[in-house]
């Protein structure tokens, strides 16, 4: 596991990383649009901290915490959502649709739950010890293809471990009004294992994956963890329909810096937190000063037959 | 195992699923009700479960679920092949199609590959009704992303099987016509009448003539099953009325190249494009489209022939009259013919 300082430093990264994004978005500089992670980046850092490099992780609309904790390149990640020719896709992808290594995002809903679960058993029919991991919201869970998946991994037994980030809003839509039963009971209804934690401290949830990670590699089967959480930015950038004073609240009882604060000392802190200021500002000075691809080059299928549309 | 030539097109594509099988540890089947003894419910995927039962696997219900498991094998270096039941199942996994399978490579920047099929019988005439009778491709022509093939009798359509699951990086949907499995093969029947040009392509594109006739006077363009009553019609016309066509037919829809049928119709001016699909924003719009761009000047007359615009009906004789025959091949040749002498 690591250390107290370094789950510190990930989860200030995708912090800084974030805010940074919302910060300047307003200057024209991003693209579309971003779905940021804020108060929501323990369940990143903690789970993927326990993984091995040859896992392979899908992750969803709401992907940058899931990219950073896996060590994805911050001038990358900055220059996809700039347009940029740097970024990892090249400026094709955005902030939804990103590839890196073993990782993979999309921007549909729920889409991406049984590419992630064909993975897992791809890995396993090739016997190899990688496993998956695969991030959903609640408000994925109203995607009937999530259950075909289910189905599937639990039939098949794929070594995956379905992770939910319950946030308890869908864009606007609080769970109450979006999300009938339990979550729990979906992943039991098939079967799989579940596991629900509420708690936004990453050494809690790094000790809770871990143990089900083990379970997925050695036992070659499925399970869920389900994670009570708290988004304290809006879904995208000005959509919050939520009061201030709510937001207010969620930071003070559940901000996973503040929970890891108690446990380091303040020096400490203001070193980590200068190193990652330095480091983000560097990624995004990078990312800014890199040229927008040519769309000549860029836009056009792989096939040589095939018309180039941009020119 | 003994392993006579196929005859039929049926034949040809499940020797085809065996050979792969049989040479690729990579390659995977996922379906509904494809186990022996059933063996899926056109028969393609026969014996496949018995010979190769770990790589085969049978599915509940969950088109999307299926193509998107799929797709995630291929995206780890798996080959696998979908058979999906009926086509007109498709549109339940449009989203995993369209969104997922289409998408990645070219969303990612050319960093991974999805080396799958899906395989699905299409086409009418069996009175399945509106649900299940459907030539539903023309949803998915010209998506990026994606290539589209149809089998034909002509050529080897196990071989262009084959060649999608082992050779493709890309996805590919390829479409099977329910009344091609039966037919016997074009290389094995007595057609010494004909004349068979086959392009260099992967996925060729076929000319057939009359052997030894005049120039012809008319193009018709089309795929899958519909070649087999475009040579028909080709038939009658020639023997019955001297009246000479040749026929193109396309192996690959989307994304495909217009050059074959341009040199069918520098020689004929006047063409038929023929589609078991609805008229309407279908294959032969694009196909009408393409040539007027390329050689408007040189066309003298062109018309489409397609399926009546509602729904399959079940009862035979009225979903023999929504599709596409050989009659209504030949009297929209007559009526060309005409509007080209005239003009």
């Amino acid at each position: 596991m690591l250390s107290t300082i370094e789950f510190y430093r990930q989860i200030y990264r995708i912090r800084r990383f974030e805010e940074t994004i919302l910060e300047n978005f307003a200057s024209g500089i991003f693209f579309g649009t971003t779905h940021t992670s804020i108060g929501q980046e323990a369940n990143a850092v903690g789970i993927i901290s326990c993984l091995l490099p040859s896992d392979i992780v899908f992750s969803n609309h709401r992907g940058h915490g899931h990219f950073i904790a896996r060590g994805g390149e911050l001038v990358g990640l900055f220059a996809e959502m700039m347009g940029r020719n740097t970024g990892v896709c090249g400026g094709r992808g955005g902030s939804q649709h990103l590839y890196w290594k073993n990782f993979y995002t999309n921007g549909v809903q729920g889409g991406i739950v049984p590419l992630a679960t064909g993975a897992a058993l791809a890995e396993k029919y090739k016997n190899s010890n990688a496993l998956v991991v695969v991030f959903l919201g609640d408000g994925t869970l109203g995607e009937g293809v999530v259950y075909e998946a289910l189905n599937m991994a639990s039939l098949w037994q794929a070594p995956i471990l379905y992770v939910v980030e319950n946030n308890h809003i869908a864009q606007t839509t609080p769970i109450e009004m979006g999300l009938a039963g339990t979550i729990h009971d979906r992943f039991h209804a098939f079967r799989i294992p579940c596991t629900c934690l509420e708690s936004s401290d990453v050494e809690r949830i790094a000790i809770t994956a871990h143990n089900l990670l083990e379970d997925v590699r050695d036992g070659k089967t499925p399970r869920a963890l389900v994670l009570d959480t708290h988004r304290f930015a809006p879904h995208s950038k000005g959509d919050d329909t939520r009061s201030a004073e709510i937001i207010q609240n969620l930071r003070e009882q559940y901000d996973p810096l503040k929970i890891l604060s108690g446990r380091i000392n303040h020096a400490d802190i203001i070193k980590i937190e200068s190193e990652v200021i330095h480091e983000i500002t560097e990624a995004f000075q990078q990312a800014l000063a890199s040229p927008y691809p040519i769309p000549a080059d860029k836009c056009r299928l792989s096939e040589p037959e095939n018309d180039v549309y941009a020119t | 195992m003994m392993c006579m030539p196929p005859d039929t097109v049926l034949k040809s594509l499940n020797q085809a699923l065996h050979h792969v099988f049989s040479t690729d540890a990579r390659v995977y089947l996922l379906g509904e009700d494809i186990l022996d003894p059933y063996g899926g419910a056109f028969k393609v995927s026969q014996g496949l479960s018995t010979n190769y039962p770990e790589r085969v696997l049978t599915t509940p219900i969950s088109e999307a679920g299926m193509i998107g498991v799929a797709a995630g094998m291929a995206l780890r270096g798996l080959h696998p092949v979908v058979e999906i039941m009926f086509g007109d199942f498709l549109t339940l996994a449009a989203d995993q199609i369209i969104n997922h399978i289409a998408k990645f490579r070219w969303m990612y920047n050319d960093q991974v590959r999805l080396p799958m099929v899906i395989r699905t019988p299409m086409g009418g005439r069996r009175s399945y009704g509106p649900t299940h009778s459907q030539t539903l491709e023309k949803l998915f022509l010209g998506i990026p992303g994606i290539e589209i093939l149809a089998a034909s009798s002509l050529g080897d359509p196990g071989e262009m099987l084959a060649n999608a699951i082992l050779q493709s990086e890309d996805p590919v949907l390829f479409i099977e016509n329910k009344l091609l499995y039966p037919l016997s093969l074009f290389s094995v029947r007595d057609s010494g009448d004909l004349e068979l040009e086959t392009s260099s392509d992967l996925y060729p594109v076929y000319t057939l003539r009359i052997c030894g006739a005049p120039p012809p006077d008319l193009t018709m363009a089309t795929y899958g099953y519909m070649a087999e009553l475009a040579l028909q019609a080709q038939h009658q016309l020639a023997f019955e009325e001297e009246i000479f066509t040749e026929i193109v037919v396309y192996s690959k829809l989307s994304p495909f190249q217009i050059d074959p049928l341009l040199l069918s119709l520098h020689k004929t001016s006047r063409l038929l494009t023929i589609e078991e699909g609805t008229l309407t924003l279908g294959w032969g719009a694009e196909i009408l489209a393409r040539c007027f761009e390329q050689v408007g000047n040189k066309i003298v007359t062109a018309s489409r022939l397609a399926a009546h615009e509602h729904p399959i009906p079940a009862s035979k004789p009225l979903e023999e009259y929504a599709l596409p025959d050989t009659k209504r091949i030949i009297s929209t040749v007559h009526h060309l013919l005409q509007r080209g002498e005239c003009s």
